[in-house]
Formats: C-alpha cells, sequence, structure tokens
C-alpha cells in the first residue's frame, strides 16, 4: 500500500500547530540548529581536521539531495561550485517564488510551519559562511511575507539570528524581499537581478554562474524553500539516514502537487521513487482516481513545462534487476515518481507538480493556455524566445477561436523546434517550446482536425459572402 | 499634483533600505510600501522613489513598466484577481471570472484590468496564484480564496463593503 512519508510536512496539518515560534519550540524545532551550531571539529586519521561547516556540506552531498525547485540538481555538488577564495562576501538566496503553474508546495512551509524553513536556512548558512540571506517571495503571497516577517522577529528576540547566535560566533541576518508579479524572477538569475532593484533579466551563463558571479557579482547559493528543509532533516537524521528514505540517486522525501482532474488534489510528500504516478492519481491515499465516469487522457507531470505524458503511453527504460542492466517496458502508470525515470521517458519531474486532465478536456484549449502564460512571461531579452513564445500563442489562440489551419500543427513544431537549444539565455526557452512540441506530436490529430474544420468552415462562409464584402476584402489584402 | 509621502512612511521605507548593501536593491520593496499607501505608482513616485534610492527615474519606471503587480493608474478599492492559468481554468475559473464581469457590469473580454465607474471593483485575470489543487483559486486585495463557487464569488462582493 503506497503512502505519504511526511517528513517535512510532518506537523504542519495537524490539528492545533501553529506558525510561531513557541509552537515550533514545542515540537523540538531550532533543536537541529543548536546540534550544528556546537558540533565538535572532526579529527581525520592523516591529521586534518574538518571543521563543522564542512561536515554538514559533506553531509548535504552523501545525502544524495536534489534541489526541489525545478532543475534537481545536486545540492551538495552546487554548494561545493561556491567560491570560497574570492575574499567576497557568500549570499544565500532562498527561492520562494513557486510559480511554476500547478505547483503549490512551498506556499503550504510558508504558511503553516514558516520556522522550519528558518532554521533549514540558517544552517544553510552557517554550513556555507554566509552572514547575509534573503527570501525572495513572490508578490502575490503578502500573506506568506507577514508571517516570514513575524518569525524572522521571532527568531531574532531569541537569538537565532543576528550576531553572535546562541553565543557560537556565528552572525546571520536574513530579510524578506517580495516580487512583484513575474514568473521569471524564479529563474535563478532573473531572480539576483531582481533583487538588485533591477529588471529580472537573467544572466548568460557562463560567466555569470551564481556561485561564482550571483548577487552583487559575489557567490551566491539560490535554493528552493523545499530544499532548505530538507537540509535541516539531513543534519538531524545524518546523511546515510536520510538517503535510505527515496530510492539510489533520488533519496529522501518530496512533496507533489496534484491539480485538475483527480477526486481529491492536494500536497502529498512522497519518498521519491517509492510512489508510481498512477498511485499518486487513483489510490485512496493520493489523488483517488479520476471523476466519476471519466478517462484519464493526458498528465503533465512536473509543472506546465514538463512535456506532456499521454494515457496508455509506453517506455522502454533501463533498470537494475538483481544487479544487472535490463530494458523493461514501463507504462505511464507505473513510472516511479522520481527524478531518473521521468527523465528517462523523456519528460521530468520539474517541480513536482502534476496536472492530470479527463477525457472531457480539449488538449488544444489546454495548450493554448499554457502557451498565453509562456507568451506573458516571456522577460523578451532573446528574440527565439520573446517572438515564439508569442508567435505559438497566436497561432494557438487562432486555433481556439474558430481561425485556425490545418498546418498550425506543423507551423507550432517549427517554431517551438528554433527556441531551445542554446538560443536563448535561460531555460526559459525550453520551458516554452516542451509542452508545444510535445502537446502536438502525442496529440496531433486534435490539432489537425480542428484546423481542418475551420478552414472547411471558412470556405464555405467565403462562397456566400457578399460580393462586396468580398471586394472588400480582397483589396484590403493588396496592402 | 504635489507627491508628499507620509513621515511613518517614510520611516517604513528608509528601514527597508537599511537591510541591503546597496541602496538600489529596495526598489521593488519601496515601490510595494508606496502601491499599498497610495493605490498606485504615479510618475512623481517614480521621481521620488528614483531620488531617494540615488538612481535616475528610469531605472524605476522601468520596474513599474515589466513588474505586472504594480499600477500606473488607480484600480478599485477591492481588486479581484482570478487564476487564468492551466489548472483553475480546467476547475472553471474563466467561468468564475465572467461570472464576476457579469456581476459587476464589466467586459469579460476585454484585455486587461476592468474597473466599475464608482471606483469600488477591479477585476482582471492573473497567472497561476500557487494554489492549483483548489481551483479556481481567486485573491481579492491580499485574501486568498480557494474552490471558489459563483455563490461563494457572491459572497466575496457583498463583503466588501
Ligand atoms: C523559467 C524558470 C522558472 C523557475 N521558477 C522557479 C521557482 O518558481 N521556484 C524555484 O524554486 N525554482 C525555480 N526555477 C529554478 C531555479 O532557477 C533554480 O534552479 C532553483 O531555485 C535552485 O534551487 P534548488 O537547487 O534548491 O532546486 C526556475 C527556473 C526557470 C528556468
Ligand atoms: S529565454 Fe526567454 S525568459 Fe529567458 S532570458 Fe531569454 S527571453 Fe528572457
Ligand atoms: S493554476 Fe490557478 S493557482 Fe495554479
Amino acid at each position: 500500500m503506497p503512502s505519504e512519508c511526511r517528513l517535512i510536512l510532518k506537523h504542519a496539518d495537524e490539528p492545533g500547530y501553529t506558525p510561531d515560534i513557541e509552537c515550533y519550540a514545542r515540537h523540538g524545532g531550532y533543536e537541529v540548529l543548536k546540534k550544528a551550531l556546537t558540533l565538535p571539529p572532526k579529527n581525520l586519521s592523516d591529521g586534518k581536521t574538518i571543521n563543522p561547516p564542512e561536515q554538514i556540506r559533506d553531509d548535504v552531498k552523501l545525502s544524495g539531495l536534489r534541489g526541489r525547485g525545478g532543475a534537481g540538481f545536486s545540492c551538495g555538488l552546487k554548494w561545493s561550485f561556491v567560491d570560497r577564495k574570492s575574499g567576497k562576501p557568500i549570499y544565500l538566496i532562498c527561492n520562494a517564488d513557486e510559480s511554476e503553474p500547478g505547483t503549490f508546495k512551498d506556499r503550504q512551509i510558508i504558511h503553516k510551519d514558516p520556522h522550519q524553513l528558518l532554521e533549514g536556512m540558517i544552517i544553510s548558512c552557517f554550513a556555507n559562511d554566509v552572514h547575509l540571506a534573503y527570501i525572495y517571495i513572490r508578490g502575490e503571497f503578502p500573506e506568506g511575507a507577514r508571517i516570514l516577517n513575524r518569525a524572522l522577529q521571532e527568531a531574532r528576540a531569541k537569538h537565532f539570528l543576528g550576531k553572535n547566535i546562541l553565543d557560537s560566533g556565528f552572525d546571520l541576518e536574513i530579510h524578506v524581499h517580495r516580487g512583484a508579479g513575474a514568473y521569471i524572477c524564479g529563474e535563478e538569475t532573473g531572480l539576483i537581478e531582481s533583487l538588485e532593484g533591477k529588471r529580472p533579466y537573467p544572466r548568460i551563463k557562463p560567466p555569470y554562474f551564481p556561485a561564482i558571479l550571483g548577487l552583487y557579482m559575489c557567490p551566491t547559493i539560490v535554493n528552493n524553500v523545499e530544499t532548505l528543509c530538507a537540509v535541516k532533516h539531513i543534519v538531524a537524521m545524518g546523511a546515510s539516514e536520510y538517503a535510505r528514505l527515496g530510492t539510489p540517486n533520488n533519496t529522501g522525501t518530496r512533496i507533489v502537487s496534484l491539480s485538475g482532474h483527480v477526486k481529491r488534489p492536494g500536497y502529498y510528500e512522497i519518498e521519491v521513487g517509492r510512489v508510481t504516478i498512477g498511485e499518486l492519481i487513483n489510490d485512496p491515499a493520493f489523488g483517488g482516481g479520476l471523476r466519476d465516469g471519466r478517462t484519464l487522457k493526458a498528465v503533465i507531470p512536473g509543472g506546465s513545462s514538463a512535456k506532456v505524458f499521454k494515457a496508455g503511453e509506453k517506455f522502454r527504460l533501463k533498470r537494475k534487476v538483481e544487479g544487472k542492466d535490463v530494458e523493461q517496458e514501463v507504462g505511464m502508470l507505473d513510472l516511479p515518481y522520481d527524478f531518473d525515470s521521468l527523465i528517462a521517458a523523456g519528460s521530468m519531474s520539474g517541480s513536482s507538480a502534476i496536472i492530470v486532465m479527463d477525457d472531457s478536456t480539449d488538449i488544444v484549449e489546454a495548450l493554448a493556455n499554457i502557451a498565453e502564460f509562456y507568451a506573458h512571461e516571456s522577460c523578451g531579452q532573446c528574440t527565439p524566445c520573446r517572438e515564439g513564445s508569442l508567435w505559438m500563442s497566436k497561432a494557438l489562440h487562432r486555433l481556439t477561436h474558430g481561425e485556425g489551419r490545418k498546418s498550425d500543427a506543423d507551423y507550432l513544431v517549427k517554431i517551438a523546434d528554433n527556441i531551445p537549444g542554446g538560443r536563448t539565455i535561460c531555460a526559459f526557452g525550453e520551458a516554452c517550446s516542451w509542452p508545444v512540441q510535445s502537446f502536438v506530436a502525442k496529440f496531433r490529430e486534435e490539432f489537425v482536425v480542428k484546423g481542418a474544420a475551420d478552414e472547411e468552415r471558412r470556405a464555405k462562409e467565403n462562397k456566400t459572402a457578399e460580393p462586396i464584402a468580398k471586394a472588400e476584402l480582397a483589396v484590403s489584402s493588396r496592402h | 499634483m504635489s507627491f508628499t509621502v507620509p513621515a511613518q512612511l517614510e520611516a517604513e521605507i528608509d528601514k527597508l533600505i537599511t537591510h541591503y548593501p546597496v541602496k538600489r536593491s529596495a526598489s521593488l520593496m519601496v515601490l510595494h510600501s508606496i502601491q499599498e499607501n497610495f493605490g498606485w505608482i504615479s510618475q512623481e513616485a517614480v521621481e521620488w522613489t528614483a531620488a531617494k534610492l540615488g538612481l535616475q527615474p528610469i531605472n524605476i519606471y522601468e520596474l513599474v513598466t515589466f513588474y505586472p503587480m504594480f499600477r500606473q493608474e488607480p484600480a478599485g478599492k477591492y481588486q479581484i484577481k482570478v487564476c487564468r492559468t492551466l489548472s483553475c481554468a480546467l476547475g472553471g475559473s474563466h467561468q468564475l471570472h465572467k461570472h464576476f464581469c457579469g456581476k459587476l457590469g464589466l467586459d469579460a473580454h476585454a484585455h486587461g484590468l476592468q474597473t466599475t465607474g464608482d471606483g469600488k471593483f477591479s477585476v482582471e485575470f492573473v497567472e497561476c496564484l500557487a494554489g492549483c489543487g483548489s481551483a479556481p483559486v481567486m485573491m481579492c486585495n491580499d485574501d486568498f480564496y480557494e474552490g471558489v463557487s459563483h455563490s461563494k464569488a457572491d459572497e466575496i462582493v457583498r463583503s466588501c463593503a
């Protein structure tokens, strides 16, 4: 029986659990921070000593923790890239922009257990020699920002922040910074620009890797809310204990946001890879199945940027069976929900947001909705992305408003194919083309049929159109 | 039109600026403070903010024109933001938007923010509000509402005294 495994959301929904520091303390809050700050230096057999921050960094690496924001990059490895020799200050930014459509997990942590995030952040800052950190929270979370500010005040009053925290000699200040409604602020270099008070234009990499040239051109760590919470649990449990959760290379727990046409949409924390997509959708412990009388049509497995899966799709995946690599056929619903399986199946777990669509869904409308989002949110720096996202949205608008063409399916793919692959500054280029490429590839018929029907209808209308109107049309089309 | 910032607001803004090693970083937070106080960001407010942060007005103006939450003209006293994006669309948010517009006498098909003649309500579509599991979702000013049925929508409108 698959079930939730609540580590980060352990207390969040318990009756009587409140976001204030007293409640957090009653549940063991800030004990892990105390442990981290008082770790003894570790002496190695070769006479070298490893100081406490380095021990924590090693633990995070050993834990196998992968970023929960979207890319799933190893957190320990990211921290190891930080330039610690530059002599410049190192900054840490918590990415609380939560703006990938379908995703609503960070909101739960911020609203219900803000001190857990702060504790994770303070430990991560201690581990990385950071003395000034920010929480970049999306502008549409005004209540979340107030909750975090209150939590910060409480933490300062208890001396978990400020100078010489708990007499450890470690100083840290954290501030809340609010965005103002732009999706691209979730991209880490766009976020940094925004935090510098500018338009959130993503920076080109190289050379602007945040670990080297981030905020104010100083080494900077950007981590998602959930990633930073996981750090607290890694320090609490120890790296190997944490790594026992989940599956190899996909360790720990992850909060899945499930939305769309299921009976029980919501957020579910699972051991990574120990629950399948089908279980998440159909099991009574999770989505509880589709609405009565409906059948599954499509699943977007990792936020709106992720490539769509069609119901009934099958994949050939390499798997380890009794230590040997074998190729196996796996149905879409049987895919374990983890980073690697979804990549192997041609999509991604992204921000771990699953959007379920049943047979009542007009697939062309659904893609038009997504495309409009990207057309609105492109920052406009790169021509392929700025123009391409708009063209795709316009073509889809046409196609959903009776003005489609049979050739629109090809037209859409042609545009989508020309945006990603190193032609743009940031991964938004990929993010806006993947839905179009995958929707059209997998549901091509629906696009063609719709366009063809529109063409036919227009041809008929043209024949019966008033001669004067026709003449006017002919004149206007000459200009 | 003269633009004066109340002393208390200015004190709040001065405090915000101390949160950053570089003044310019405070721009978004200062603009939020101004918009919360005045309801929108006027040309004078842009100039005031720029002067406050030691910047050129263009450095602030380009933010006001880029970030969707900042307003260059007044909006209604109650601002209704309905989520437009996929999960909410699957859950009926477009019908909800139409319902609000119908109820308040606004054009559901017009682009962008719509405000009633008496300046009491504005309705607009916004992108995913990170509440997709309880679609359709919306905000009315700073308050967030989930699973909004049409009758709940009517209640929200009624409660805006
Ligand atoms: C267009 C775009 C939007 C993104 N939006 C978010 C977001 O809203 N929240 C987030 O945590 N990461 C987002 N990311 C990923 C961040 O760039 C970054 O990888 C992440 O914050 C790193 O944290 P992690 O390693 O803990 O996952 C986005 C990336 C792109 C390309
Ligand atoms: S890819 Fe798109 S969003 Fe990213 S920098 Fe270029 S124009 Fe902006
Ligand atoms: S799609 Fe409406 S809140 Fe996410």
